[in-house]
């Protein structure tokens, strides 16, 4: 029963009709609303390419030398881990001497079909062995002993969404950043202020969209205000409305996918459906648990099984039906993947038919557009191997991030640097580098460079059409250091043409770089022999 | 300012705005098994649980150290300590606005004459200088109390306009703050402020005004009833409505100095006849210049004699202190009885506090966790659970901005304190039947995240120009801990202060899931240690602190977290 003084009539409530009311000018959801779900209506967002970056983190420290198998060090090898080493008639070969985890047959197909790009020994100098610690070096491109707070996922995607989360989502950029299926969001993703993205439970169902870890809410008076509280989480979570769109607009098509017992899989099944729903995210992360491989890696009465190997089919299986559906789906050329994990493990096997943390392993990087094969060498398992003998670094890590940033996402050489902080060169993994990043919103024009290729000199023109901004015309080689300065000073607003000659430049490509206002403009050019 | 007038232009209402919330929000009130406890003391166990249930209802969140203290006590002597704690030294607001030509930077400008252009600057100050001592707050209801005050005698900042008014009327809820409920209505009602609010001031024999006589019965004493005729509210009439502005006739503020005055020549003399609600009284039409006070005692005491203000006074203690809906058991078991102590304490409050308190009722599992925290629970509270050190009045203009943005962040949360709605105060305490379910909509509750998650965050709240942020110092919270090297010690701990429910295995399993972010539970405690031994090394610090950011983040972004 009610007690008479609750009927507060309208008029009580009329000024929350100026104040109090839920206009959610802030959250942005209305504007999210506003825009709908054509994949190309908006570029912005994208980044000038439509290209998509998937993140398979393998928790816990991937055991390389159990999965790229070196065969050719067999004969050491044997001595230092027989009681777990995969038989090399069971290896599924790629070269003479290397050869994969039988259960990675499907990968082994998608590297003879040129889409499996197998990076040999990744790590970093001074490899740290504690989870925590390596997790957070890998996460945030850090050297062994410094700390950043931020994620190098979350400084590439700051240079697309500036001052994330103001003003987010907004007309051209109405998705978000990255998307993480699960509860969580890795460090990575972090930005300077927030994480760059999204966790997303289960991008499935739409009910169970974050904040996860529901249960059902007592029957109390607690438990219903709980209820409500959840609901509207649910209701305006931001960026639900575009997720939930995505997820609507699309259905898989591979009927590869494990209908049960794969996580990793179900994970991947649902990125596909938002990148086919034509969510303009360029980042999403997923994750495999279970690689701290201690003990019982393997069974003792088949090598080839147990819980690695277990982990292997996972991934195997997850992968290959992810292809198998982006191919269907007519997404395979905008999608490249890469696996990422803290360390690699001992080379000298233990007693309990496991493996303890180690340094340095292979990684992995697929897709349509990758530059298939092998890069690196087998690594050189000594005679003898102690303890305290891990796998030497071939490849610093960041340089597969930097190959990454530049060739499949178009990061430009300036953005690089702060992304990654340093240089580090990159490698030969993407088949196809997109030109970086051109903004489609700048206040000048760069034209191509006439002639190009060429020999002698060539000129550039570019129009300035706002204010008198510090304008910089710069040249940098391919591995993004800066060759020459052409421009620097201050323009009125009008067309300019500048003669550069080719000098002492070597043959090859280069980009010219056009900054002003804090924006850039980037073309290649060509000088001839 | 005829708040009627201005009420009547607006239209639309909160739950038409938010289609989320028209959805899920309550559609009739929810029905819950009778409480069988009522004022009767609580003699169960007195442990976190009940100490914290005590501690989130009467201070806007509490520390460690304040937990430590209830249980130390027993839950009787708890909250006398809460009830009876000395008043806080009180500083007047001062300048921090260099543009104010009237008042020096670090001084106060409520002495200083009034100046229209200021108005805006010295309000903000009020606001900020509230702010601070809700955040300074001691092991006191006081605070929770001003805001109940402010909640159930309403007034607005920006219709009051002169901000001496509204520090005068800060002080006088201050000074009443545990006193006598009928006392400070007689005060109120010839407040200057509470004059400008309501038209007070414009009441006069020739144009009697009625606009504080129909809100002081509707809103702040007697309250409206269902309306049984035309005009006539059960526990007053539309014509008892216009008799009360008579008697008001005659006071106005005085801006020079600022006090409030009677004007006998602008008061009406005749007799006031009031109706069948109130026994027929007749209130002698008076002369002379103590008239307006005589006859406004005459008014006060007829209506706190009718035994609906007390219970409607009760039933607005019951809503802001324990919960929304009250049913026929807590009308007869709780509301009744207390009108009962109320009107025997000659209005008293503090004794009715102290029994709703530590009653059986109050400490019933069903009254647990069934509030939705206010804004200012949000933004004060959780500063002060999460223990962040503030900047203190050595440095006021940086003390102030801060201020500035807590008041902003409630505010932009739908609760801006000296600004509420209207003079019904926040819909959360009337609006039948959403309630508490007002303060949540698809606004307000990211901007609740947004700012807790900015709390949890290395990079913190930045505030200040010389780079202060607030940050919460996570590897001091939970060093507090019990065994912060254990993962579930940690988080069931952590959620025992976070969270006033207990949470399901399920729950647990996903703030572990957050925290560890796949990597294996053992190694916790591994780098707990490591950075135990070596608290100072940031390569020790920073995977620990990493985790325990994701971990307070996301304890904060869960729904429980909104619960009082």
């Amino acid at each position: 029963m009610l007690t008479g003084d609750t009927g507060m009539d309208r008029r009580r409530f009329l000024k929350l009709g100026a104040s109090a009311c839920a206009i959610p000018f802030a959250s942005g959801k209305l504007s999210a609303k506003a825009y709908g779900m054509d994949p190309l209506a908006n570029l912005a967002a994208l980044a000038g390419n439509d290209r998509v970056l998937v993140v398979i983190r393998l928790d816990g420290g991937n055991d390389g030398l159990n999965m790229v198998l070196p065969l050719d060090q067999y004969a050491n090898l044997a001595k230092a881990r027989a009681n777990i080493m995969i038989p090399e008639n069971k290896a599924v070969k790629l070269t003479a001497a290397t050869g994969l985890h039988p259960a990675l047959s499907g990968l082994a197909k998608l590297y003879a079909d040129g889409n499996l790009r197998i990076i040999q020994s990744v790590g970093y100098p001074n490899h740290n062995q504690s989870h925590f610690r390596s997790t957070d070096i890998w996460f945030s491109a850090s050297d062994y002993n410094q700390v950043l707070t931020t994620g190098w996922l979350g400084r590439y995607l700051e240079t697309i969404y500036p001052n994330y989360p103001d003003g987010y989502p907004s007309k051209d950029f109405p998705d978000p950043p990255a998307v993480q299926i699960g509860s969580s969001l890795f460090t990575l993703l972090q930005g300077s202020s927030v994480p760059m993205g999204m966790a997303v439970a289960n991008a499935t169902s739409i009910y169970s969209l974050v904040p996860s870890g529901y249960d059902t809410a007592p029957a109390t008076p607690a438990g219903h205000e709980l209820t409500f509280i959840r609901q509207m989480f649910t209701e305006t979570q931001k960026y639900g409305e575009s997720i939930k769109k995505a997820i609507g607009a699309a259905a898989n098509k591979s009927g590869l996918y494990p209908a049960t017992g794969n996580t990793l899989a179900d994970q991947l099944k649902g990125v596909a459906r938002l990148i086919a729903g034509g969510l303009q995210t360029k980042v999403y992360v997923v994750s495999l648990h279970g690689f701290d491989t201690h003990a019982n890696q393997v069974l003792a009465a088949d090598v080839t099984t147990g819980s690695h190997a277990a982990l292997l089919t996972k991934l195997n299986d997850a992968i290959v039906a992810f292809q198998d559906d982006l191919r269907l789906l007519g997404l395979d050329n905008r999608v490249m993947g890469m696996t990422m994990s803290e360390f690699g493990r001992r080379i000298l096997s233990n007693a309990s038919l496991g493996t303890d943390h180690g340094t340095s392993a292979p990684l992995l990087v697929w897709g349509a557009g990758v530059s298939g094969g092998l890069l690196g060498n087998n690594p050189a398992i000594p005679d003898t191997v102690t303890v305290k003998d891990n796998i030497p670094m071939q490849y610093d890590y960041r340089s597969v991030y930097a190959s990454i940033l530049k060739d499949w996402l178009g990061v430009s050489a300036a953005d690089l640097q702060t992304v990654l902080l340093k240089d580090f060169p990159a490698l030969p993994i993407v088949g196809s580098p997109v030109l970086p990043r051109v903004s489609a919103t700048m206040g000048a024009e760069l034209e191509q460079n006439f002639p190009n290729p060429f020999r002698g000199a060539t000129t550039v023109r570019y129009r300035v059409s706002t204010g008198m901004d510090r304008v910089r015309l710069r040249l940098f080689d391919m591995r993004g250091n800066m060759v020459r300065v052409v421009v620097d000073g201050f323009h009125a607003p009008g067309t300019y043409a500048r003669t550069l000659e080719a000098g002492t430049l070597s043959p090859g490509t280069y980009f010219y770089q056009l900054e002003m206002g804090g924006r850039t403009l980037q073309r290649p050019m060509e000088v001839m022999r | 300012m005829d708040r009627r007038t201005m009420l009547a232009k607006a239209s639309g209402s909160a739950a038409a705005a938010d289609s989320a919330f028209a959805k899920y929000a309550n559609a009739a009130l929810p029905k819950r098994a009778a409480v069988a406890a009522g004022l009767e003391p609580y003699a169960g166990a007195w442990d976190k649980r009940h100490a914290s249930h005590v501690l989130r209802r009467v201070l806007f969140g509490y520390s460690k150290a304040d937990l430590d203290l209830a249980l130390t006590l027993s839950p009787g002597a708890c909250v006398d300590a809460l009830l009876d704690a000395p008043a806080e030294s009180l500083p007047p607001p001062i300048s921090t606005d260099a543009n104010d030509t009237g008042v020096a930077v670090g001084q106060t400008w409520t002495t200083a004459a009034y100046d229209g252009n200021f108005n805006g600057t010295r309000q903000r100050s009020l606001q900020n200088w509230w702010m601070a001592l809700i955040l300074g707050q001691k092991f006191s209801l006081r605070e929770k109390m001003i805001l109940f005050w402010h909640n159930h005698l309403a007034t607005e900042l920006d219709v009051v306009g002169d901000p001496r008014y509204a520090y005068l009327h800060q002080l006088l809820l201050r000074k009443n703050v545990m006193g006598n409920f009928k006392d400070l209505v007689r005060q109120i009602t010839v407040d200057p402020a509470m004059l400008q609010y309501l038209n007070g001031d414009s009441n006069t024999n020739a144009n009697p005004n009625e606009n504080y006589g129909r809100e002081l019965q509707e809103l702040f004493t007697v309250g409206k009833g269902p309306e049984i005729a035309a005009g006539n509210y059960t526990n007053y009439t539309e014509e008892d409505v216009k008799a009360a502005a008579r008697v008001l006739t005659g006071w106005r503020d005085v801006r020079d100095t600022p006090t409030a005055e009677f004007q006998e020549k602008k008061h009406d003399a005749k007799d006031k006849a009031f109706s069948a609600a109130y026994g027929n009284t007749v209130i002698a039409g008076r002369t002379g210049p103590d008239a307006g006070a005589a006859e406004l005692d005459d008014l006060i005491a007829m209506i706190f004699a009718q035994a609906e203000t007390a219970r409607y006074f009760c039933r607005k203690l019951y809503r802001y202190f324990v919960y929304y809906a009250i049913d026929a058991t807590v009308e007869a078991n709780v509301i009744a009885p207390l009108a009962d102590q109320l009107v025997k304490a000659g209005f008293e409050v503090k004794p009715v506090l102290a029994t709703l308190f530590k009653s059986a009722h109050f400490h019933d599992a069903a009254n647990m966790g069934c509030q939705i925290k206010t804004p200012v629970d949000v933004v004060a509270g959780t500063l002060r659970q999460l223990a962040i050190p503030l900047p203190d009045g050595s440095d006021p203009v940086k003390q102030y901005a801060l201020m500035a943005l807590m008041v902003g962040e409630a505010a932009r949360m739908q609760q801006e304190i000296g600004n509420p709605p209207n003079v019904a105060g926040w819909s959360a305490y009337y609006q039948n039947p959403v309630f508490y379910e007002v303060w949540i909509n698809s606004d307000t509750l990211p901007r609740r995240v947004q700012f807790t998650d900015k709390l949890a965050s290395a990079k913190g709240y930045g505030y200040y120009t010389d780079k202060s942020f607030l940050s919460a110092d996570v590897l001091a919270l939970a060093n507090a801990t019990s065994k912060p090297g254990t993962v579930d010690a940690l988080v069931s701990d952590l959620a025992a202060i976070l969270y006033p429910i207990t949470l399901t295995d399920v729950q647990i399993k996903y703030l572990k899931d957050v925290m560890l972010a796949g990597v294996p539970e053992y190694e916790w405690g591994v780098e707990w240690d490591d950075y135990a031994a070596a608290p100072t090394d940031p390569l020790k610090i920073k995977p620990v602190e990493t985790r325990l950011r994701a971990l307070f983040g996301a304890m904060m972004q869960m729904a429980e977290f909104q619960l009082c």
